[in-house]
């Protein structure tokens, strides 16, 4: 099957749903995300009986870079999380009008067409192209739909911006001297490329800086809470639950194998740098009043987590880290968007003023609070599968890594437990908060069946991803 | 068929927490309870099945159904294992269980979301079953984490209270910092043996003879006993337990008394052929196990709440327990288990006749006299108290005469703690007893006339916990046959001491506990009988006694030490650290904009001027790589 059928999917729905009138725009946005998602699917039906796909034209001909795509298994979980998480990220918001809905659904497909294409481009320049254009449709989804005052917004929506742009520029330096420094931009040329020491070194860093500000990994995070905070939901859970998984999948494809020298080197920094992020997320987000806010930093620790995992350089630890890039899509869909069902019905954002909700609102509890425990890793969630490997993997470095690691075990399951207390418990009277409607209950269903299915059961997850990452290891121990 | 079978086992208590979470509210107010008792009563039936078979075959049943997780080390499978082991704690956790859950039908009636607690308790049977079938380290953590989840979940059952809702957190994360240990634990184990199956470990421990990994494996059997630590309530992760009183008494007796807190005595005996190979660890559980013993002991006696002394009383048994399990008497601790199972469920659920008759009330100056009109409760509170004391012939007596024996004959100093332990429970529980049952009634009028015997629904499970606290030191009878000692042999390699006769000294020690308790109980005869002594209020209490009523003031240590500084950093990171960062980061961007005056034009914050740009730019790299 031709997997650029799955861009060309992603790109006639933006333009389908620009031209497609306000009215129908929800509907066709979502028609074209289920048309992804069942495309998806059948790669991996036909991945699994055939294994690795890719598809290559001339692009352009003369510096020889070639259109061209690949999917292995890494990939082609990635593109999985982005295709099934894109339908239930448009629930959220389908049965709310806003204003100027046929652009704003546009950009949402628009902006899951540029991931995809960084999640499965193998040619550098190419990555680069869809990586630099995802920026463009979450810039204007914060602007123009987000949240607060408006002159706040875009001061927070252009910090973001102008940083993320600034890391990334440092990527195409390191991009264009591999290009003259081994003629080629594909995956494997740049994989078996020769690249002296301190080449990889500068490589490495340069590389570091656009994917540490996009994770983020402290203390790059800065721009972070404001923007999740006040992006609409949609652009909320675009950024959290895929676009920061951009920057993991990056490093596990573009930054590890091509300077495995370096990363062996600076692997103490980096872990500690991941490790501090994860502590210091968990900490200050128990002084975060705005709910939001608050999944912002919690989603900053979870992310070291990950980030953690991945630079352990270890087999468990990129294992683990690739199930918690996907357990935390899921599970960071549910809170950010159980923090706006609140919002929606009592009209705060502020922790301070909410409580006691418990009461009034049976099914939203059993889903709000099933979403915690997967946050906190409980186990039986797929959460947990990747804690718990990505932990081994540390182990594996040194036991020093993993205690501080693993203190987000009670700090996470501290914060998290406090904010529930305060949200849902008390004798607080709420005013009348109605239970959840449909669609909102599907967007806690469907994302929790996907955690405890694979949190029971997630050989088929690990039978898919192994090869690709075992092949990625033999680089990065080279 | 077999398969099915031991499923249902967990397929039961899973259904009914299912049943009566999502439509419990539709159930009225008594089938939920119904439900959920059934279900219970399902898994004690099999267990007993497959009990009744073990004991003539010896044959354990393994079930393997699929792969969970994998690691390059090693992997863990979806494996139950029925053995003599899990099969005796499934025993008292389905038995025992059973019990609760009717007691609870009684206890709990009328309660707005009794649909909730009952699918919560069956929640908590299905994890305990998983914790104790496991086969691997990793699938007993699912249920390790899983009762700690439940407890949590039953401790802030009362929700709108938010004291109870801090005492649930507080008990889930002390348990959550013991996990970190079980786990780091569970990583050591695998990676120095490649595998985390009980059976696996087993072979790989008594066919390597590499000493090389002993300070490895010590800090392996370290960390899980600091995971035992916090799940059993041992200093100093201890804390949580008194106030996991917050839940309601069936909840306390359950999995604060009889099962959960046992955990880390089951894991540390699972491993036993482990902890063998560390005696400096074991060691060091032993003294942890003494002096928790005492310490909490010391507490208790100055305790005026009725459960909180049993709270006390529990940690101070779990500690025995561990002294035992630290001097490699296993099947000791494991007797201790069971019979302390029977009289503490039983302790607790009178307890909560007792506060359910005085209509909420705890405080046990406010009690008295309760003898004429709970005379079950009382029956059956009393032999409990002969049983916890160690008054001969109830049950409790011969697991603590054991406990005593082997502490005597391993270490005199340990054998001292405990028996100053023993005295002051002794002390304790009469102390309760009397001032609970005895004397006249203290309390107010209106809940003098509020006071009745429990439903039979209560009082039937007090009387078979009673004849349990009252016989169950049958299973194992010193200087005779031990029938448990015999069943256990299969699971403890170093194999349990044959009885070598009684000899003097042991009867000597017979002598001394039996002595200790009759003192303790003399003490509180002479002073809560004779001398009518009711306990002081709160604000006149002074000295020693007011520092050991406040619990040595540990709660208020632990907050300072541990609590307070996570918040002052939280302050310190949003208030200093995050605006110290984004002046940088404006301030990089203030650097750049200042360089480039002549570019200021440009620099009018226009996003789509700056894709203008990034396009030029982007097409000029592209331009640059075709003719250069």
């Amino acid at each position: 099957m031709n997997i650029a059928i799955i861009l060309l999917i992603l790109l006639a729905g933006s333009l389908v749903t620009y031209f497609s009138g306000n009215r129908f725009a929800s509907k066709v946005a979502m028609l074209f995300a289920i048309a992804a998602a069942a495309f998806s699917i059948s790669l991996l039906l036909e991945y699994q009986s055939t294994g690795a796909t890719s598809y290559s034209i001339e692009w352009i001909s003369k510096p020889n870079i070639a259109f061209s795509l690949k999917v292995d298994g890494l990939s082609l979980v990635m593109l999985l999380l982005n295709s099934l998480l894109l339908p239930i990220i448009m629930l959220t918001s389908i049965s709310h009008t806003v204003k100027s809905e046929r652009i704003l659904y546009s950009l949402v497909l628009f902006m899951s067409f540029a991931m995809t294409g960084v999640f499965l481009s193998s040619n550098a320049l190419v990555y680069y192209v869809f990586w630099e254009m995802s920026l463009i449709p979450i810039y204007f989804i914060v602007v123009l739909w987000g949240n607060g005052e408006r002159a706040k917004r875009r001061r927070s929506a252009m910090t973001f911006f102008i940083y993320t742009f600034a890391g990334s520029l440092f990527m195409l330096a390191a991009i264009i001297y591999m290009y003259v420094k081994v003629g080629s931009l594909e995956l494997h040329d740049i994989y078996n490329a020769n690249l002296s020491h301190t080449e990889q070194i500068w490589i490495f860093l340069a590389f570091f800086l656009a994917y540490a500000i996009k994770i983020p990994v402290f203390p790059f995070h800065t721009w972070q809470a404001s923007v999740y905070q006040k992006a609409p939901i949609m652009g909320t859970l675009l950024l959290g639950a895929l676009m920061s998984k951009m920057g993991l999948y990056s490093v596990i494809r573009w930054q590890l194998p091509v300077t495995p020298y370096a990363a062996h080197e600076l692997r103490s920094l980096v872990l500690i740098l991941s490790i501090i992020g994860v502590l210091y997320g968990a900490i200050i987000a128990l002084r975060q009043d705005n709910l939001k806010r608050f999944f912002a930093y919690a989603s900053l620790s979870h992310v070291g987590f990950i980030a953690a995992g991945v630079y352990a350089l270890t087999y468990d630890g990129l294992q683990g880290a690739v199930i918690l890039i996907l357990a935390h899509g899921f599970g960071i869909i549910g809170l950010f968007f159980s923090a706006e069902v609140i919002h929606r019905r009592l009209k705060t954002p502020l922790i301070s003023k909410m409580g006691g909700i418990k009461s009034s609102a049976p099914k939203f509890t059993i889903a709000f609070f099933f979403m915690i425990l997967a946050s906190i890793a409980i186990p039986l969630t797929f959460n947990f599968v990747g804690e718990f490997t990505i932990m081994y993997g540390v182990y594996q470095v040194h036991l020093g890594y993993l205690l501080p690691l693993g203190a987000s075990m009670f700090l996470g399951a501290f914060f998290m437990l406090r904010m529930y207390q305060y949200v849902m418990l008390g004798d607080k009277i709420n005013r009348s908060f109605p239970d959840l409607t449909i669609n909102e209950t599907l967007v806690f269903v469907l994302s929790a069946v996907v955690l405890i299915f694979f949190g029971i059961y997630s050989k088929p997850i690990v039978d898919i991803i192994s090869p690709s990452l075992q092949e990625l290891m033999t680089y990065i121990n080279r | 068929m077999e398969t099915g079978l031991i499923l249902l086992l967990l397929i039961f208590p899973l259904a009914g927490f299912l049943i009566n979470l999502f439509v419990g509210k539709k159930l009225g107010k008594t089938l939920p309870g119904l439900i959920a008792t059934a279900a219970v009563t399902g898994s004690f039936v099999i267990t007993l099945i497959y009990f009744i078979k073990i004991v003539s075959t010896g044959q354990a049943i393994h079930v393997h159904l699929f792969e969970w997780v994998s690691f390059s080390d090693f992997k863990a499978n979806f494996e139950l294992v029925l053995d003599q082991l899990s099969l005796i704690w499934l025993m008292f956790v389905t038995g025992i269980g059973a019990l609760i859950h009717l007691y609870s039908i009684g206890y709990m009636k009328g309660d707005e979301n009794i649909d909730r607690f009952f699918s919560y308790l069956n929640l908590f049977i299905f994890f305990m079953i998983i914790l104790v079938t496991a086969n691997n380290l990793a699938i007993m953590f699912i249920g390790w984490e899983g009762v700690g989840l439940c407890s949590y979940l039953l401790i802030g059952f009362w929700y709108k209270n938010h004291k109870f809702n801090d005492a649930a957190k507080k008990a889930f994360i002390m348990n959550r910092i013991g996990d970190l240990g079980f786990l780091t634990g569970v990583f050591t184990l695998g990676y120095i043996f490649k595998t985390i199956d009980f059976d696996s470990l087993k072979l790989a421990v008594t066919t390597t003879s590499n000493l090389e990994v002993s300070g490895l494996l010590g800090l392996g059997t370290l960390c899980l006993f600091i995971g035992a630590m916090g799940k059993s309530a041992q200093i100093p992760l201890y804390t949580w337990l008194p106030d996991a009183m917050a839940g309601p008494t069936p909840v306390s007796a359950l999995i604060h008394a009889a099962t959960m807190v046992t955990a880390g005595i089951f894991m540390i005996t699972r491993l036993n052929f482990i902890f063998n190979l560390t005696p400096d660890v074991q060691l060091f559980i032993a003294i942890i196990g003494a002096v928790t013993a005492l310490f909490a002991a010391s507490i208790g006696i100055f305790q005026t709440d009725i459960k909180k002394v049993l709270a006390y009383s529990t940690v101070s048994q779990l500690g025995l327990m561990f002294l035992a399990i630290g001097l490699g008497a296993y099947h000791v601790a494991v007797f201790h288990v069971i019979t302390h199972a029977f009289f503490k469920a039983c302790l607790f659920l009178g307890s909560g006749s007792v506060i359910h008759a005085m209509g909420g009330e705890q405080d046990m100056r406010k009690m008295g006299g309760l003898r004429k009109v709970l005379p079950i409760t009382f029956a059956t509170f009393f032999i409990s108290t002969l049983s916890i004391s160690g008054i001969p012939p109830f049950a409790g007596f011969f697991s603590k005469d054991e406990i005593m024996v082997v502490a005597f004959e391993n270490n005199i100093g340990l054998w001292v703690l405990a028996a100053l332990a023993s005295l002051m429970t002794a002390f304790y529980m009469f102390r309760a007893l009397f001032l609970t049952f005895n004397k006249g009634f203290r309390g107010t009028e209106e809940q003098k006339h509020h006071l009745h015997e429990s439903p039979f629904v209560m009082t039937l499970p007090l009387i078979i916990l009673a004849v349990l606290a009252t016989i169950g030191g049958l299973i194992s009878l010193p200087f005779g046959y031990s029938w448990l000692n015999e069943y256990l042999s299969p699971i403890l390699v170093a194999g349990v001491p044959a009885e070598h006769g009684a000899t003097s000294h042991q009867f000597m020690l017979i002598g001394i506990s039996v002595l200790i308790a009759l003192i303790g109980l003399a003490i509180a005869y002479y002073q809560y009988i004779v001398k009518s002594v009711v306990p002081e209020e709160d604000d006149k209490i002074t000295g020693f006694a007011k520092v050991a009523y406040n619990k040595y003031y540990i709660d208020e240590i632990y907050d300072t030490l541990f609590v307070k500084p996570f918040y002052v950093l939280a302050n310190f990171f949003k208030n200093i650290v995050e605006n110290i960062m984004n002046a940088i980061v404006f301030g990089f961007g203030y650097l750049i904009a200042a360089l480039s005056i002549p570019l200021r034009a440009i620099q009018n914050g226009s996003i789509g001027l700056y894709l203008f740009f990034f396009v030029i730019g982007f097409c000029s790299i592209v331009a640059y790589l075709f003719f250069v």
